[in-house]
């Protein structure tokens, strides 16, 4: 099975984030950067099947600045095949633009399967996958927590409100992938020499139009919260009262 | 005037709250304009047209067919993309499941980006304004979406739903397409507890984190749920990582967002994948052990203490509370 992964470089997220001098970005001064954790899930998915399989190949893509070259090493320490860098300068917010590069790169690439994450950690949009799925005319499932394959036929699990629902979609398709199917790995050090001899295609990205945009970004307003009523259940009849007298939702 | 369109979602032959919720988003958004809807199911879904009405649709786009019984993501994105194509400023799904799913879809298939999760929604001129959590909820982005039709999936609880009286003609819409031909197909639904409320539609979320220690202690979580009577139990990543939940409990950046009233966190130490989830509710009430843990800082009422101590002293009151009226 040839499989594509499309994954995103993000800064890790326990940290204290900024609002750049632009007002329209994040302060990057000393964030560190590693693959957005959905799409970490998405890789080790990847691998997992063409290694029960015997076959196949796992090619990993990334749209951004070069920095993207040292998350598409990762993957390929970690196992993927190949690489491929569609080369821009910065990551637009619309994901419809970048949906267009992504399927002009994927439309003539023979794959079986395309993965996504099922959102990515820095702008929680879920829109690409399915959006580059719509503009390759082949069948996505969103969200997936489990995924088999039998007979030509993908086999998906997704969570909805209020519980699950079993989906089937023909190949080749795409799906994106939810926390739950697969702990990635950690590179070993044959993975990490291994790595700086895999191919990594290098190309401009050919993004579509920006027309969703960043205007500003700030902190969110800060809560009123803070307010400790007393300590164990002594304080649960205080607790009552202001849940009815106060905040009025009883 | 614009006319806004509004994807009304349901499941099991019944509307969902958040479509009430969209229809109060759309009736400001249109400023006077209409505000149709498209609803779609299993045949006899055109019976729940009138509860659309009573929250203000002035025009109800009704499509039954025996295979739009389960949720059908290509014949709904096919039917949706078609109704938007006719001259709409906006077309909104709700941050749920099957609206996360659409929203993308449909837009791509009008060429258009697509806002998703978005807090608040409004019109400048031909932009159209957008708020949306970034960077795990640390960070708040205005966006300008530069096309038309604005195509936003608004997150469940930004808007509250509103008694008002539409127009409410009923217009019966053939499918686009065969829906029974559709490549995705949903072969089984797996129902939890039928009378569980669900996370996006409860006014109330009791939600447990790893301070209740193993799987079999949520049932005071559940107790407690029980006892507001309106409410829905909401888990972290900790615990659905753990299995002591369902995925499908995970409250957070990465699991579902919410927005209720009341917002109870048992055991929650606060890890902002989490916050960014539930920092929205109305009301937010802590119970935990560290009188440190971050949640407390977002908390409007915090108790510090054992949560099996506190817990079940908190059920037994509110359960007198409600016994009250």
């Amino acid at each position: 099975m040839k499989i594509a992964v499309c994954i995103k470089r993000v800064p890790e997220m326990d940290v204290k984030f900024k609002v750049a001098s632009s007002g329209t970005a994040v302060d990057e001064t000393g964030l560190k950067f590693d693959m957005s954790d959905f799409d970490g899930y998405a890789v080790e998915f990847a691998l997992q099947t063409t290694e029960k399989l015997g076959t196949g190949e796992v090619t990993v893509i990334s749209l951004g600045p070069d920095a993207v070259q040292e998350t598409l090493r990762k993957a390929l320490s970690m196992g993927a095949g190949r690489a491929v860098h569609l080369k821009v300068d910065s990551v637009p917010i619309d994901g419809f633009a970048i949906a267009q590069a992504l399927a002009t790169e994927l439309k003539d690439g023979g794959y079986d399967l395309v993965l996504f994450g099922k959102q990515a950690a820095d702008t929680a949009s879920g829109a690409v996958g399915l959006m580059t799925a719509e503009l390759l005319g082949i069948p996505m499932v969103q969200a997936c927590t489990k995924l088999s394959f039998e007979g030509g036929k993908g086999i998906a699990r997704r969570e909805v409100e209020g519980g699950a629902e079993m989906v089937t979609f023909p190949l080749p398709g795409t799906a994106s992938i939810d926390e739950g199917i697969a702990r990635p790995r950690y590179p070993s050090l044959k993975g990490i020499m291994a790595a700086k001899k895999k191919p990594m295609d290098v190309k401009p990205a050919q993004l579509g139009p920006v027309r969703y945009s960043v205007v500003k970004m700030e902190l969110p307003p800060e809560r009123q919260g803070g307010r400790i009523i007393g300590e164990g259940a002594g304080a649960v009849p205080e607790l009552v009262r202001l849940l009815r007298d106060e905040a009025k939702v009883l | 005037m614009p006319n806004i369109l509004v994807f009304a979602e349901s499941r099991a032959g019944t509307v969902r709250k958040v479509a009430f919720e969209l229809l109060a988003a759309a009736k400001k958004l249109s400023a006077g304009g209409e505000v149709h809807a498209v609803l779609a199911g299993a045949p006899g879904i055109g019976s729940q047209a009138t509860s659309l009405t009573d929250h203000g649709a002035d025009v109800i786009y009704v499509t039954e067919h025996a295979a739009l019984g389960e949720y059908n993501t290509e014949a709904l994105s096919a039917l949706v993309a078609e109704r938007a194509k006719s001259g709409y400023r906006a077309v909104l799904f709700a941050g749920s499941s099957q609206g996360k799913d659409l929203g993308p879809r449909v837009a791509a298939k009008l060429g258009v980006p697509v806002a998703a999760d978005a807090l608040s929604v409004s019109f400048d001129g031909d932009a159209t304004t957008v708020t949306h959590y970034v960077y795990a909820g640390k960070i708040i982005a205005t966006l300008e979406l530069a096309a038309t039709p604005a195509v936003v999936a608004l997150r469940p609880g930004a808007v509250a739903p509103e008694e008002s009286k539409g127009a409410g003609r009923v217009e019966n819409a053939p499918p686009v397409g065969d829906p029974a031909a559709s490549r995705v197909v949903v072969t089984e639904s797996i129902r939890g507890d039928a009378r569980k409320l669900d996370l996006a539609d409860a006014p109330v979320i009791v939600s447990g984190g790893r301070g209740l220690k193993a799987a079999e202690n949520f049932k005071l979580v559940e107790e407690l749920a029980q006892a507001f009577g309106n409410a829905a139990v909401g888990a972290t990543r900790a615990v659905t990582d753990e299995g002591w939940r369902p995925h499908s409990d995970q409250i957070g950046q990465t699991g579902r967002q919410v927005s209720p009233d009341l917002y109870v966190a048992v055991g929650i130490s606060g890890a902002i994948q989490h916050l960014a989830g539930m920092r929205t509710s109305r009301t937010i009430v802590a119970i935990n052990k560290d009188k440190d843990a971050p949640i407390f800082k977002l908390a409007d009422y915090g108790i510090v203490g054992d949560v099996f101590e506190i817990v079940p002293a908190l059920t037994a009151a509110i359960r007198e509370a409600k016994a009250k009226g």
